[in-house]
Order: structure tokens, then C-alpha cells, then sequence
């Protein structure tokens, strides 16, 4: 399998969503959005006019609206339980826990413009500690879609899944992934590039820059594969144990590297196929600044990732 | 599904009085007293005071009020019950086993290893909970969400959920309120165990409620105030709850913590606590008298 980058612009994905959402709602009645106030920011605006009754708005409240998402699926009702991500996980923490994974309640958690998105607006607006956060709570199905074609298949996977279900939705613009093999499961990695030397495991919004960086090494001889691993719990044992085999492992992800997707790569290795690794993610708190500029300051870029491989591999940049 | 007037024959009772009715919630209750202090005496731990003052409001609910089927526990039309006080498993535990959700014998194994009964409700071993609780604060937002969704599909089912009042200083529960005033959600009963005691002290003393009627029909709702411990009163009060409304209502029920065990009424100290033996005789003759 080969992947190679769209030409074609760049895109939303909360636009995927939203229309994946739509779509279900379309052929499922069960199927309604709770929001915080977050019509506009969730672009639930068509979908309130279709199906008035199916949006629900609980206002600026994120406790009740997870808890009311609960109460929902108690109903019967499936519900994608949408806010930003950095209000709906750190504030509803403990009604996500208790009212939507210790309960087996079949809400789905979208966290809407996570990451890094909200740039200059700060620390209080970024999300980068969700995935360290909610990977620790049992049988919660965690999802970081790498484009608008997963973000679609993991909504969709997510309201065929019985089950509480966080996704992460972004809004930093990322091309539209070409596959040879386009199919989505819950806890299955994809291959987009092989490679013997070092293996590259990103999601999200790093995943083409993983890619972009394999490219980069492949011109200095070092064959990186390249793994999107969207589904962070349960992570796809089959696909790090490949990943091991190769000798050496960078993660890459929009968010904190502790125990986030590269502490669940590191936590696997460590048990079963010690390997060396580099985490490229977030180290704390992030300064002022635009997404961008954080993103390229803190090596969350092509040549961030690849100055990872080669350090790993014991090479000087070229 | 049990029509409200099987419901009230359920165990060859053959209630339709009010009288009758209420003698037998009343004999209910005092058997679920006697047998939730029997568990926690047992399991050397629980909490006796939040559970006697709620008996008469569960047996209440579960031995007359709710049109539920322990053969069908998810029927998707049954009348829901939370108990945001979800400390309060010896009066929730004995009225779903008297209820006939799992065998009596089973409140033998409360607390103890692998126990389906465990010290906070859960729906994903026990049938007949419909969300786990324990943190307060959690069951009364889940409760609005049953009540909106049988709003959105104009389901006949009710929602009651019972709180403590301690647990009223949690800010959750005024968001959801909060959003049940604003969407008039008729379906929906709260009953707030207003024993006056939270784990430490009054309630009063701690961070006080009143005027809590106020508070409530401030946030939309319609409010009326009783006695806790008589069943008639409850009956009616559950009765009138079932009328078609446009607003949320909210039944302050004034209870005595401890209630029905003389040594333990109105004493902050046994929220938690275990009788010892002698205590424990004490306790049973009272409620056997």
C-alpha cells in the first residue's frame, strides 16, 4: 500500500462531520445533537433546521450536557454529544466517566475544534490533554481521525458502535488522505507507507505530515512506514507489534505526548517489544501564538517528525 | 407491561383503596428497613441515615407508583427511576429485590467480593438501574435527559428521580434545573429527600438551602412540600405528578434522617455507621412494634 497526499486544497473537518451526522440522522431517528451554546462553532446550523427537535441546545452548561446525553441514550436516542473539545472533556470529566462509560451509555463524545486550534486564545482553549485523559477511562472508544473521509467513518462507525465513543474533530485545514485500501474499524491502524527502517505511527492532524516527513527521508535512504493509528483505546496491538519490528518508533500527535497516543504506543513497547522512540507532541502548556506557529515551533511539522527519525537513528540532518 | 391497576395487584395484595394502598407501602417500607439494616450490619458498612429517611419514598415508588416490569427491565415505555443518591443502595437494593428485579436472597451478598450489589448502583451488573450514581450531583442531569427524550417522542412513560438535599449545593443540578424549567419538561418528578442533614452537619449550617421552594420555582418548576414518612401523602403526591403538565415539578419531601430507629433519627453521625449488636436488636424492635 502507497498513500500519497491530495493535490487538492485542504479541508475542514468539522465540515465531514457534520455531514456524516446529518446523513445518519437522515436514516435513524434515534440520532440528535446535544450542544453547549455551540450551534455555530459545532456548525449544527443545517442540521437544526432539518430536525429542530432532534438539536438539542442545553446551553453553557457541559456537566448537563453530558449528563442529559446519558439520559438520551437512556431514552433510546442516539446522541453526538458535541462541544469544544477543551470545555466538553475537562469540564464534564466526571459525567463522562461515571454517566457514559461506567454507565454503558451509548453517547458519542465529539470534541469539536481540539488540539491547538484555538491558537492565540490560549492554554484554556486548547485541548491537548483529552486523549492522556480519556485513553485512562475504561471502555470508552477514543478516536482521533486523521481527514475529513475518516472523521465521516469514525462518526459513523462510532453510531453503529454500542458504546461510549470520543472522537476528536479538528478544524486545522489537512488534505484528504488518498488510500489504496479505504476501509475504517474501531481499533484498526492503517498503513499508509511501508518501511523497514523506522516506523512513523501519527493520527490526527499529523498524519500528513508523517507522511510528507517519510517522503523527505526516503530521499536520504531511510525507508520510514508510516502508520495512522486513529483509534487510541483500543489501540491495534497487531499494528505497534509491526512497528516494533522495525527497531525504532516516532509518534506524532496534536496534542500532549504523555499519555497520549505516544504513551500508549510507549506503554505497549515497553511490555512486549522494547524499542527506542521519539514523541512528537506537545510538551506542556503551549505559549501565545497562532495553531500554526505553535504547531511548526514545537515540531509538530514534516521536519519536525523527521529530525525524530534521523536523531533515532543515530544520523545528522542532512 | 404492568398497567398501573395490575401494578397495584402485584402479590395478591388486591389494593385499590388508598387505605390499602397505603398500608401496603407501609408494610413494604418497614420490611425494607429491617432488611437493609440486616445488610449493613452484615457487611459492616452503608449508609443507614440517607436510607431510612428515603424508605417510605422508594417503597412508595417501587411498591405502587411506577408502572415497571422486572421481566422487561429495558421495555422502552417503563416509568424510570433514578437515585441520584446513589449512597443510598439499602433502600434502593431492597425495594428492586422486593420488587422482584433479582432474587431476596442476593441482598445477603451486599458488599461483599464480586457482589453485584455494590456500594454505589450499577446498571451494568443489576437490572432495574437505569444509571450508575454515586457522585452526587450525576442522576438528576441523566434524569432530565430520559425526560427530554420522552418529551421529543411524546413518550407516556414518567421520570422520577430522588435526591438528597446535600446533594442540592452540587452546581450540576441547577444546570439541569435549570434547562428541565426551560423546556417544560411535564414528565418529569423530582423528589428531594430534605432530611436536613448532610454527611458533617445541618445543611443549614453548611451551605444553606432555603428558601429552597423558592429556589425551585425560580428555575421553572412547580414545588409542593410534604410529609416524607406517610405513604398516603406520597401516593397522592405521586398521583397528582402523573396529571399532564407543562412544567416540571418538584416534591420537597421533609424527612428525618435516620427515621424509624430512634437512636439514629436527626444524628449527622450515622450517614455512615453500623449499629453494633445491641444497637442493632434496639433497632429491630422499633421497627417490628
Amino acid at each position: 500500500m502507497s498513500a500519497a497526499l491530495a493535490p487538492a486544497g485542504l479541508f475542514d473537518c468539522r465540515d465531514a462531520y457534520v455531514r456524516a451526522v446529518q446523513e445518519l440522522a437522515e436514516a435513524d431517528p434515534r440520532i440528535v445533537a446535544v450542544v453547549n451554546d455551540s450551534v455555530g462553532s459545532s456548525k449544527l446550523g443545517a442540521f437544526r433546521d432539518r430536525f429542530p427537535e432532534r438539536l438539542i441546545n442545553v446551553g453553557i452548561a457541559e456537566q448537563n450536557m453530558v449528563g442529559v446525553g446519558a439520559g438520551l441514550a437512556n431514552g433510546g436516542k442516539i446522541p453526538f454529544v458535541s462541544g469544544a473539545g477543551c470545555f466538553l472533556t475537562a469540564r464534564a470529566m466526571e459525567q463522562i466517566k461515571v454517566d457514559c462509560a461506567y454507565s454503558q451509555a451509548n453517547v458519542k463524545l465529539c470534541g469539536i475544534s481540539s488540539g491547538v486550534a484555538y491558537g492565540e486564545l490560549g492554554a484554556t482553549h486548547h485541548s491537548i490533554e483529552d486523549v492522556a485523559w480519556l485513553r485512562a477511562i475504561d471502555t470508552l472508544t477514543v478516536i482521533v481521525p486523521a481527514d475529513p473521509w475518516q472523521t465521516a467513518e469514525a462518526i459513523k462507525a462510532a453510531a453503529a458502535h454500542d458504546g461510549p465513543v470520543y472522537i476528536k474533530v479538528s478544524r486545522m485545514p489537512v488534505p484528504e488522505l488518498v488510500r489504496s485500501d479505504a476501509t475504517f474499524a474501531i481499533g484498526k491502524a492503517e498503513t499508509l507507507r511501508e518501511g523497514a527502517d523506522i516506523a512513523i505511527i501519527a493520527n490526527g492532524t499529523l498524519v500528513h505530515h508523517a507522511l510528507a516527513a517519510a517522503q523527505v527521508l526516503a530521499g536520504e535512504g531511510i525507508a520510514a512506514c508510516v502508520i495512522n493509528m486513529p483509534t487510541v483505546s483500543p489501540i491495534d496491538k497487531a499494528a505497534l507489534a509491526a512497528a516494533a519490528a522495525t527497531g525504532a518508533i516516532v509518534t506524532a500527535e496534536e496534542g500532549l505526548s504523555r499519555g497520549g497516543l505516544g504513551g500508549a504506543v510507549a506503554e505497549y513497547c515497553a511490555q512486549h517489544n522494547p524499542v527506542r522512540m521519539r514523541m512528537i507532541g506537545f510538551p506542556g502548556f503551549a505559549p501565545t501564538g497562532s495553531a500554526k506557529w505553535l504547531m511548526e515551533h514545537f515540531g509538530l511539522s514534516a521536519a519536525g517528525i523527521a529530525g525524530a527519525a534521523r536523531e533515532l537513528l543515530g544520523m545528522k540532518a542532512g | 407491561m404492568v398497567s398501573p391497576e395490575q401494578h397495584r395487584h402485584v402479590e395478591g395484595v388486591g389494593v385499590t383503596t388508598l387505605e390499602a394502598r397505603t398500608a401496603h407501602v407501609r408494610e413494604r417500607a418497614n420490611w425494607m428497613r429491617r432488611r437493609l439494616l440486616a445488610m449493613i450490619v452484615d457487611a459492616g458498612q452503608g449508609h443507614p441515615g440517607g436510607d431510612l429517611s428515603a424508605a417510605d419514598i422508594v417503597a412508595s415508588l417501587y411498591f405502587d407508583i411506577l408502572r415497571i416490569d422486572p421481566a422487561d427491565p429495558s421495555a422502552p415505555k417503563r416509568d424510570r427511576f433514578v437515585m441520584s443518591k446513589g449512597h443510598c443502595t439499602g433502600a434502593l437494593y431492597t425495594a428492586l429485590a422486593g420488587a422482584g428485579f433479582f432474587p431476596e436472597a442476593e441482598l445477603d451478598t451486599y458488599l461483599k467480593p464480586l457482589s453485584r450489589l455494590n456500594g454505589h448502583p450499577n446498571r451494568t451488573y443489576l437490572p432495574g438501574v437505569e444509571t450508575n450514581t454515586g457522585p452526587l450531583g450525576h442522576g438528576f442531569p441523566v434524569a432530565v435527559g430520559i425526560a427530554v427524550a420522552g418529551q421529543i417522542d411524546k413518550a407516556e412513560y414518567r421520570v422520577f428521580v430522588l435526591t438528597g438535599d446535600g446533594e442540592l449545593q452540587e452546581g450540576s443540578i441547577w444546570e439541569a434545573a435549570m434547562f428541565a424549567g426551560h423546556r417544560g419538561l411535564g414528565n418529569l418528578t423530582v423528589i428531594v429527600d430534605r432530611n436536613r442533614l448532610q454527611q458533617g452537619a445541618s445543611t443549614e449550617d453548611t451551605n444553606q438551602l432555603e428558601p429552597l421552594a423558592d429556589k425551585w420555582r425560580a428555575f421553572g418548576w412547580e414545588v409542593v412540600e410534604i410529609d416524607g414518612h406517610d405513604p398516603a401523602i406520597l401516593l397522592a403526591a405521586f398521583d397528582d405528578a402523573a396529571a399532564p403538565r407543562t412544567r416540571p415539578r418538584c416534591i420537597i419531601a421533609n424527612t428525618i434522617k435516620g427515621k424509624g430507629v430512634s437512636f439514629m433519627e436527626n444524628q449527622a453521625g450515622w450517614h455512615h455507621g453500623v449499629p453494633n449488636a445491641e444497637q442493632y436488636a434496639t433497632a429491630l424492635a422499633e421497627l417490628t412494634r
